[in-house]
């Protein structure tokens, strides 16, 4: 598979959050109160990601042209496609350890992020979660 | 004739005993709630940051543990069922490695505990090295889980303790990720349980000491392993206290035995108490293998 390709089945894999949302109760139950604008980078391809009380996610996936964001997660193509191994290997299965590593950036007004932490994690796990399914 | 019920359905009274000890720290009073079980070579175990002596609890039921070691775990001042001393209102908690250091020798003092191993981990990990550098010939062996010389900071601790961020919340979904994502789920969320129930800025508070005063770089290789073995046990799955950092800090130190876990993250004895068994038993055996058990 080249670059390009990798990249674009990520971008699909991550396209499908709000679908395996939808069957994840406890997931909506435990976000209800998280609303935000955010920018998930996926390798190059970026996404805002817009949450609705009720944790209702609507993905667009860009270029876009001068649209804001609170934070944003920028991941390389290597970092999201090992973060979704399940299991993924040491080192490579959380947020932080990929920013320690350098395979993320998180930038932006933080103060959203660290509000609903967990839920940001386990939203962003999702794709390794029906992996192991 | 009713039929047997099942092990899950059965009650059971664990064989853990809590109790206060009222003692004086570096010139306070502090009043420290211990838990303890077993017979045998004292065994006193340091819980992690911002959490408490829970975190032992299933090597405090293992019976093949406690046929032949007391098991203490001590909540340090302010966390768990410790009273933060009188005062304590009209200050900023922070660990220092003296005040650390000083805990633990006077919680060995004052049950009398003769040359006891000590275990700590993460930041108990980190003591466990000074104990080692400077206290050594007082224990029997020492043991660090996730123990480093240091290790690199991972995130800002400002947001651990601010009144617009739920700081139980922030605190466990931070650690979050240092638990294996191989672990149980019930156990990952019960060691995640004890973060949130940790006073306000403890967490912080020890970090202080993680992060600030207990840079051992360039002091472990003092370490003579002759006069008290010394074991390190780092989970794979720990960023935090990286396998990397703790065979770093091994290689600075003759004689010491070294171990990375698998499946296994920052908290080996509470997030996957089974995996974590397989690792800790021998190295008790090596402990009671010891001539005269290591006295």
């Amino acid at each position: 598979m080249t670059d390009a390709e990798t990249e674009e089945a990520l971008a699909r894999r991550f396209e499908s959050v709000p679908r395996w949302l939808d069957g994840d109760d406890d997931l909506r139950r435990r976000g209800a109160d998280f609303c935000t604008t955010c920018l998930i980078g996926i390798g190059t391809i970026p996404f805002l990601v817009t949450c609705e009380r009720g944790l209702r996610l609507h993905l667009s996936r860009g270029p876009h042209l001068m649209r804001s964001w609170r934070f944003a997660l920028r991941g390389s193509c290597l970092g999201w496609t090992r973060f979704w191994q399940a299991p993924p290997p040491p080192g490579w299965h959380d947020l932080f350890a990929l920013a320690k590593r350098g395979e993320m950036t998180i930038e932006g007004d933080l103060h959203p992020f660290m509000t609903h932490l967990q839920v940001i994690k386990d939203l962003l796990t999702l794709p390794r979660r029906r992996a192991e399914a | 004739m009713t039929a047997a019920l099942p092990q899950s359905q059965t009650t059971a009274i664990e064989p853990i005993i809590g109790r206060y000890l009222n003692l004086t720290i570096a010139g306070r009073r502090q009043r420290l709630y211990f838990e303890e079980a077993g017979d045998g070579i004292p065994l006193v175990c340091l819980h992690t940051a911002g959490a408490d002596g829970r975190q032992w609890r299933h090597l405090m039921t293992d019976e093949a543990v406690l046929r032949h070691f007391r098991i203490l775990a001590f909540d340090l001042p302010w966390h768990g069922k410790s009273n933060p001393p009188e005062g304590h209102e009209r200050e900023t908690y922070r660990l220092t490695t003296a005040d650390y250091v000083a805990t633990i020798r006077a919680f060995c003092t004052a049950l009398a505990l003769d040359r006891p191993v000590v275990m700590g981990c993460s930041i108990g990990g980190r003591i466990v090295l000074e104990l080692a550098i400077a206290h050594a010939a007082e224990f029997r062996a020492l043991i660090g889980l996730e123990a480093a010389d240091f290790q690199t900071p991972w995130y800002d601790t400002s947001w651990l303790n601010r009144p617009d961020v739920h700081g139980g919340e922030v605190c466990a979904a931070l650690i979050s990720g240092l638990i294996a994502p191989t672990s149980p789920p019930r156990s990952r969320h019960e060691t995640l349980w004890h973060y949130k129930q940790s006073g306000p800025g403890i967490f912080q508070g020890d970090l202080h000491f993680y992060r600030v005063d207990a840079d051992l770089r360039g002091r472990v290789s003092g370490i003579d392993t002759r006069l008290c073995p010394l074991f390190l046990l780092t989970g794979e799955y720990d960023f935090s206290c990286t396998p990397e950092d703790t065979k770093r800090t091994a290689a600075e130190i003759d004689g010491v035995e070294m171990t990375i876990m698998k499946d296994l993250g920052h908290f080996p004895m509470s997030e996957n108490p089974a995996q974590f068994r397989r690792y800790i038993l021998p190295v008790l055996e090596r402990i009671r293998a010891l001539p005269e058990g290591g006295r």
